[in-house]
């Protein structure tokens, strides 16, 4: 059942340690159970939070990638969604604002044995950590982000995020905001993240298929998850979520299915003169004008326009995998690096702090 | 041209070559031989000259003889400042003795000066009498007025106080590359080569080596090495044959222990320490670093030696440096990040993550002159109060600081046993003197070095009562709790900044475990003291009654100033701290044992204040922030004035004179 597949712990006293819980617990145990997965703490996010929602999603989906509990570290910043860890019984990290790609990153490129997950939010990842994100996207540490998006500062008690619309009137812009947000999915792109997708809290079926491609994605994975704050932004996705205009609005993306989307399939995405895509009405145009999804294009240009496509206030918004390419991984070029220089001159340690020019004083 | 040049009688070199002078050279000429027992050399040129290499060169020949020395490397911030300026001038000083020294010299012996910017910005500091050579031919009209010359100091007798050798190098580099084939420009840039010969045919150094550097740098550009070969060589026998300069002067090697060594600086030192503490750990070792003067070249060196299991990561930004290695600490790796002042600003968070962590993670800070950007390329100790409290919160770190280039080595090494041992971040400060200054330094045997596997043992089974895992159970004697690496089954567990609850490590915000963690974080630093070593109070009479205390690059100038206070028949203890967080057991007992205690600092007295705050004696503190390491006669005469005015009638012999 294992899907992905990790590699071995180097040599030395990681190795023997994992080697010795080995020879206590027995073999790697795979098949896990959402069960499992849980751990004693009390979840302790806001009653109706869309946080459960993800986190039971989560749990369920997670045993499906055939990976032992103990080789899943989840690390996370600050904010509602970085109390992820304390509920997963895996090896976990709360740690501070905004810098949990950093820490993922140091964790996954000296252990590339390692499933390593960060979960953060809009505040977290977009705002005080952007740099952050930005670089580990280009450099393609095999990692899995989740971008929890609930478009504003919960923790902090209500407010605006830098995912809020232009004009969000909260407890700091009591005049609504002035800052233009930023598209998550646009951002990744244009930092050529090699995986981006989006999935929306309570949509089970498609959160899970995202999370499971983002997982089996060799190389750094960003998933936008919409999430619900019924306390200080509820009802933020209710255009999306809501079964009458929901459909409307949001467009499912597929490899290789043409964007058809709306009710009947009324509305379909075609390319516009200017190298980008609009959308237009099925009936208008001829079958072969209509976009036919291509996750796998290099120029992340296409996946980028179809960000585009959405407005501030959600409509017309992309639900899915927008770009999943091949690309080598850093840890890998690393060890990579590591094995050659090895080649080269083994380690000798006498040799190299002695260096090139030395001279000797004899006893006298 | 005209050129001023004292000590010429016959045989002038010509001014459009020197190859008519060298074989012309008489046989009857004689050279004599002057026997020195200490130099010190200062090369002063634009930052386009060369002249960090040729000091570097002539450092590494020096070593190689055999003397004893140490170096201050001295540029600008700016990495060309416009050609021929004062902001541009770069010198690097050098003091080789046949004795164990311990500083680059307080005053140069002799200046070479590449141009009249050099020579303006340098020529204060030449004590009267001294051996001045400048390069003749860069004391154009020019080049006079770019520095604010009137008139060519060459000429208008402003510097008949020293003895002053004028050459053209730059025209002598050019004739004897005439056939090289290269064009005016490139072979004009073989000028500090030429000097190097220069100098070492008047200091006697072996030669052998630079020919060897030259060769290695260059071997991808043969018409390169041969240029700077042959200008090394021509300088050299310019040095055999002209008149201008009739005496050379003989360094004997210093008596050193047996065994054998090599040049090395502070920053390379460091760097292996760190190499050698992975390998003495047998664990893969990470770093996660940002560059920054002058801390860059430990990314630089460590980046070199990969095959030892070494991942370095240059970081987007001085957090993520830190992040990174963090990261890379919980999977069970040595964890180091390296950087200077501003930047142990920027990961003060991290570090505090890493104290409620309680993950082993070694920082290097090598402290530049503040605060903000302050002196980039300069040396100063003000960040140490930055190391003990620069963070949110009670969040006790380790702080030990090198003394000497060599010993970054050790320290380095000693920060990653605390490190490890304990499972706390710790804070090594070196500072800008230390990484770029170099000594000769005695190669330790591998199978000699501290064996630190002992101190990673990773958890690898449950430790509670009813089989679980409780991360924040503690050793009962280093109370450091345990380290389960992921990927170990049964062990998982939950880390952050939240605080801990004691034994599970759950969040806990209960008042009482909260007070309790608290003090429990700082028993545990302050429970290393109990495992350092006795400290070295150094007072050969033995009858001492002020003492001197000092911290991390100081050493080597309060050593020499130690020395001429001990000359002039007084007695003094030095006492140097390379634990500073924790203090030695036994400081206070000791501190207490005297009279007076002078604590010289590159700061305004932050030592100092953690010794009065902590022990309640009136410690005298002593600063200066210059930018550059102290001299050894102020010290002395500092020291001096402490002695005499607690003694009662004052020794008439001034102390503050002579040679280390």
């Amino acid at each position: 059942m294992t899907t992905v597949e990790l590699g071995m712990p180097a040599e030395g006293p990681i190795a023997d340690a994992v080697a010795a819980s080995v020879a206590t617990h027995g073999p790697k145990q795979t098949e896990l159970k959402a069960k499992d997965l849980k751990t004693d703490q009390e979840v302790r996010w806001c009653p109706g939070c869309g946080d459960y929602v993800i986190l039971n999603a989560v749990q369920s989906f997670l045993p499906s990638l055939g990976i032992a509990r103990e080789d899943m570290v989840i690390v996370s910043g600050i904010g509602c969604s970085s109390r992820f860890p304390y509920y997963m019984n895996t090896y976990g990290m709360h740690s501070i604002h905004g810098r949990a790609p950093a820490i993922a990153t140091g964790l996954a490129a000296s252990r590339p044995d390692l499933s390593v997950w960060v979960v953060t939010g809009d505040g977290d990842a977009l705002s005080i950590g952007g740099n952050h994100l930005i670089h580990a996207l280009r450099r393609n540490v095999n990692m899995t982000i989740l971008l929890f998006n609930n478009r504003i500062y919960g923790l902090t008690k209500g407010q605006y995020s830098p995912t809020s619309e232009v004009g969000k009137v909260t407890k700091s812009t009591p005049m609504g905001s002035l800052d233009h947000p930023f598209n998550p999915v646009s951002l990744a792109l244009g930092a050529d993240a090699t995986f981006v997708g989006r999935a929306m809290d309570s949509d089970r079926k498609g959160l899970t298929e995202v999370l499971r491609q983002a997982a089996e994605h060799q190389g750094t994975s960003l998933v936008e998850i919409y999430q619900n704050c019924n306390i200080f932004n509820d009802g933020a996705f209710e255009l999306l979520k809501d079964p009458t205009t929901g459909t409307q609005w949001s467009i499912p993306l597929e490899h290789g299915k043409p964007l058809v989307f709306g009710p009947g399939g009324a509305s379909c995405v075609v390319r516009d003169d200017f190298g980008g895509l609009r959308i237009a009405e099925t009936n208008q145009v001829d079958e072969s004008e209509i976009v036919v999804h291509d996750a796998h294009r290099e120029n992340p240009a296409y996946a980028f326009a179809l960000s585009r496509l959405s407005s501030q206030d959600l409509r017309y918004t992309p639900m899915g995998v927008f770009r999943s390419v091949q690309k080598p991984t850093y840890e890998a070029m690393m060890a990579e690096q590591l094995d050659m220089a090895r080649v080269q001159a083994p380690a000798d340690l006498d040799a190299l702090l002695a260096g090139n020019d030395t001279w000797t004083v004899e006893s006298r | 041209m005209t050129r001023t040049n004292p000590t010429l009688t016959t045989g002038a070199p010509s001014i459009d070559g020197s190859a008519a002078v060298h074989s012309a050279a008489p046989g009857g000429l004689v050279k004599s031989v002057v026997e020195l027992d200490r130099v010190v050399i200062r090369l002063a040129g634009d930052s386009g000259d060369g002249m960090q290499l040729t000091g570097n060169r002539f450092t590494s020949e020096t070593a190689s003889f055999g003397n004893d020395l140490s170096t201050l490397p001295n540029f600008p911030a700016e990495i060309r400042a416009p050609t021929g300026t004062l902001p541009g001038v770069s010198s690097f000083q050098l003091h080789f003795a046949d004795h164990d020294i311990m500083t680059p010299g307080d005053a140069p012996d002799v200046l070479v000066a590449m141009n009249p910017a050099a020579l303006k910005a340098n020529l204060a500091d030449l004590p009267g009498g001294g051996l001045l050579i400048v390069d003749s031919d860069e004391f154009t009209p020019r080049n006079l007025a770019k520095v604010g010359y009137a008139t060519n100091p060459l000429e208008d007798g402003s510097l008949e106080g020293w003895q002053t050798v004028s050459v053209p190098l730059t025209g002598m580099t050019l004739d004897a590359l005439k056939d090289s084939g290269l064009g005016k420009k490139e072979a004009e840039r073989s000028k500090n080569m030429f000097t190097l010969g220069l100098l070492s045919w008047m200091y006697h150094r072996p030669t052998e080596g630079t020919i060897r550097f030259l060769e290695r740098t260059f071997r991808r550009k043969p018409e390169i090495a041969a240029a700077n070969i042959a200008a090394f060589r021509a300088g050299y026998n310019y040095g055999e044959t002209t008149e201008a300069f009739a005496v050379s002067y003989e360094v004997k090697p210093a008596p050193m222990a047996p065994g054998r060594y090599r040049n090395i600086s502070g920053n390379q030192a460091l760097a292996l320490g760190l190499v050698a503490a992975g390998q003495r750990a047998k664990l893969p070792m990470f770093l996660g670093a940002y560059p920054i003067t002058p801390a860059s070249d430990i990314l630089h060196e460590l980046s070199k030696h990969k095959s030892f299991n070494v991942r370095t990561f240059q970081a987007e930004d001085e957090i993520a440096g830190i992040a990174s290695a963090i990261g890379a600490s919980f999977g069970g790796a040595l964890g180091v990040t390296t950087t200077s002042g501003p930047g142990v600003s920027l990961k003060s968070e991290a570090m505090a993550l890493a104290v409620m962590t309680e993950l082993p993670l070694v920082i290097v800070d090598v402290q530049r002159g503040g605060p903000s950007t302050g002196l980039p390329t300069k040396t100063e100790q003000s960040d140490l109060l930055q190391a003990m409290f620069g963070r949110n919160g009670e969040a006790p770190i380790p702080v030990i600081a090198p003394r000497s280039p060599g010993d970054c080595f050790d320290a380095a090494m000693e920060a990653c046993r605390i490190a490890l041992t304990y499972r706390t971040p710790v804070i090594l400060l070196s500072d800008g003197y230390l990484a770029n200054g170099a000594e000769p330094w005695a190669i330790p045997a591998v199978d000699e070095l501290p064996d630190l596997t002992q101190a990673v043992q990773f958890a690898t089974e449950p430790n509670g009562e009813n089989g679980e895992f409780l991360p924040y159970l503690r050793d009962e004697k280093t109370l450091a709790r345990p380290w389960a690496v992921p990927g170990t089954a049964g062990l998982q567990h939950r880390i952050g900044g939240l605080e801990k609850a004691d034994r599970t490590g759950n969040i806990s915000y209960d008042p009482a475990n909260h007070d309790f963690m608290t003090r429990t974080r700082q028993a545990k630093v302050d429970g290393i003291a109990a495992d350092l070593p006795p400290t070295e109070v150094d007072d050969p009479d033995g009858d001492a009654r002020v003492a001197v205390i000092g911290w991390g690059s100081t050493y080597g100038p309060v050593g020499a100033a130690c020395r001429r206070i001990r000359r002039s028949g007084r007695s003094v203890a030095q006492i140097h701290l390379r634990h500073i967080n924790p203090m030695p057991a036994d400081l206070g007992d000791i501190l207490r044992r005297y009279d007076r205690v002078v604590c010289p600092e590159m700061n305004l007295g932050q030592l100092a204040m953690l010794l009065r705050a902590k022990y309640l004696i009136d410690i005298e503190s002593h600063t200066q922030v210059r930018g550059l390491p102290f001299r050894a006669a102020e010290l002395a005469a500092v020291l001096q004035d402490a002695i005499d005015s607690t003694h009662g009638a004052p020794l008439s012999v001034d102390a503050t004179g002579g040679a280390e």
